[in-house]
């Protein structure tokens, strides 16, 4: 394991893929060169940018969450955060269809806190139990997409631009997202980052924790918010692009170590990568069919799950 | 002043009261072992001084000033402990578990200086660990992960370390070892409160004994003034005789 050489290779890939994502279409490049300058910044640029920040976002919430409840099975989707974040910006989404997009993102985080306090309080007695934590987001998954399916049924007139989001799309996304997404990343992203040496010393059980000077009651806190903030942010913009969540903090452990000085930038960088190489998968691999980048992750990432399952002793 | 003193603590899980009004005092620079029969309030008592649990009513003075009214870092370039069950998590290397060691002092990034990488690489040294230092924690045997989680509490460089069962999980060469290991950092002016079960070991190897039943203290004081027939007889209702150590002439418990 060479840790520092890998976090330094990481930005590599990831900006080897963003210029292929500025690159590859479903225009070959002289074309798109022809039609004028607008297709490669304005539709491409932008719409990679997208994928790297929510590819980001969702990593580094899975990566948290997996820190605070010392569970490997955790991630946004697992525990049903996403899917109340997607419940909360369909119903406005379909409730109010001219709404501007800025709106989704608040609309979500609250979907998703909701989503969250619910869990809490649902596992009060249990403490965070990894069986009970995963199987209490399934139910809680399966309602509120029994909530999602009954808007969707009851609004039938703006359906189809609720679907392509709720899979999990980066179709259509340009500079408007790119310039609601950045504020909410740069405050965020860095707060995350300060809490890596807290999240190292949760992971020691929450005795050595507090014995070791961290506030293991507001680290929890803090790290549950921040990552529930995260999770509803990139829902918001590119949907319920699945598993991204889970699977990023695990290849970045393999990678670089469970140091979240380490960890969390890496889990970022692997996150973006996992995004963005979805979505230009889904432009490419069937041109100009464009599946959403969601299927893809999820195809990828439920096997990848079931193989974690198999594997978790910690039951 | 005493170095470290309780003063008319009661400590309870929700109704169930575990210690009563309990008073105290351990003298600085000693092993002092907290004994007594399950339940009886010793972890507890334990884990109000390491602020892991909250009085409901009295105070632990560390040198004059109230622990509980601290901040969690300040506390914690103070006093170390040693948990029951610390939980190794997955990727981290012995060298990265004892740097841990280092958080109330170093950068709050995590980012160690190189006068801390120096203490992380003595602490290894002194528990004899410096040869597998780069290998995975989940990797050690019992043994030499209790020795791992010592070497992290020494580089914390604290004056008062709090041991909670440290020979719990280890076979009776390994209790041994680290037993010894406890008497070297007490030699080096670390004052020790361990909680320990084997009577016979806390006789040999601490200084004083505090003996607790049902959260109230029974005795305090030298193994040969605590550990007698009469107090085995009433504490944990076990008949015994006590002999002399033929090493080391310390009190033994030989039950009848």
């Amino acid at each position: 394991m060479y840790p520092r050489l890998t976090l330094l290779c990481l930005p590599v890939v990831l900006l080897a893929l963003v210029v292929s994502g500025v690159l590859l279409g479903s225009l070959d490049l002289q074309t798109a060169l022809e039609a004028g300058p607008g297709i490669l910044t304005d539709l491409r640029l932008s719409r990679v940018l997208v994928a790297v920040l929510a590819g980001a976002g969702l990593g580094l919430a899975g990566a948290m969450i997996q820190g605070v409840v010392r569970n490997p099975l955790a991630s946004p989707d697992v525990i049903g955060v996403t899917t109340g974040a997607g419940a909360a910006a369909t119903a406005l989404l379909l409730v109010f269809p001219d709404i501007a997009f800025s709106w989704m993102i608040p609309s979500a985080i609250s979907g998703a806190l909701l989503t969250m306090a619910l869990m809490l309080w649902l596992i009060r007695h249990q403490g965070l139990n990894p069986a009970r934590l995963v199987l209490t987001g399934v139910a809680l998954s399966a309602w509120l997409a029994a909530i999602t399916d009954w808007l969707l049924v009851s609004h039938p007139f703006q359906v189809n631009a609720a679907l392509v989001w709720l899979t999990g799309s980066l179709w259509g996304r340009g500079w408007d997202h790119v310039a609601v997404l950045l504020p909410w990343f740069l405050i965020l992203v860095p707060l995350t980052l300060v809490m890596a040496l807290k999240l190292d010393l949760l992971a020691l059980g929450d005795e050595t924790a507090e014995g070791l000077g961290a506030d293991v009651r507001n680290t929890r806190k803090w790290a549950l918010l921040l990552s529930v903030a995260l999770a509803a942010v990139s829902v918001a913009v590119c949907g319920a692009v699945s598993f991204v969540g889970l699977i990023s903090p695990h290849l970045a452990r393999l990678l670089v170590g469970g140091t979240h000085r380490r960890l969390l930038p890496a889990t970022a960088m692997i996150g973006a990568v996992l995004v963005l190489l979805a979505d230009i998968l889904a432009r490419t691999l069937a041109p100009p069919v464009e599946l959403p980048a969601g299927v893809l992750t999820s195809l990828i990432g439920a096997p990848y799950f079931l193989f974690l399952l198999t594997r978790y002793r910690g039951w | 002043m005493a170095y470290l003193s309780i003063e008319n603590l009661t400590v309870s899980y929700g109704e169930k009261v575990i210690l009563k009004e309990l008073n105290l005092q351990i003298t600085e620079g000693k092993i002092t072992a907290l004994i007594g029969p399950n339940g009886c309030g010793k972890s507890t008592l334990l884990k109000t001084v390491a602020r892991i649990l909250t009085p409901k009513q009295g105070k632990v003075l560390l040198q004059g000033e109230d622990l509980h009214k601290q901040d969690t870092r300040r506390v914690a370039r103070q006093l170390a402990l040693l948990p029951q069950a610390p939980v190794t998590p997955d990727g981290v290397t012995i060298r990265d578990l004892v740097g841990y060691g280092r958080a109330p002092w170093g950068s709050r990034w995590g980012r160690l200086s190189d006068d801390d990488r120096q203490i992380v690489q003595q602490s290894l040294e002194q528990v004899g660990l410096e040869e597998l230092a780069e290998l995975p924690a989940t990797d050690l045997s019992g043994g030499q992960r209790q020795r791992a989680w010592i070497a992290m509490i020494l580089a914390q460089k604290t004056d008062l370390v709090l041991l909670d069962e440290p020979t719990t999980w280890l076979d009776i060469a390994h209790q041994i070892e680290l037993l010894k290991l406890m008497r070297e950092l007490n030699q080096e002016g670390k004052t020790i409160v361990v909680v320990l079960h084997d009577l016979n070991q806390a006789c040999r190897y601490c200084d004083e004994l505090v003996v607790l039943k049902q959260g109230a203290l029974q005795r305090q004081g030298s193994p040969e003034q605590v550990l007698t027939q009469q107090l085995v007889q009433s504490v944990f209702e076990l008949d015994a005789q006590i002999h002399p150590d033929p090493v080391a002439g310390t009190p033994t418990l030989v039950a009848v």
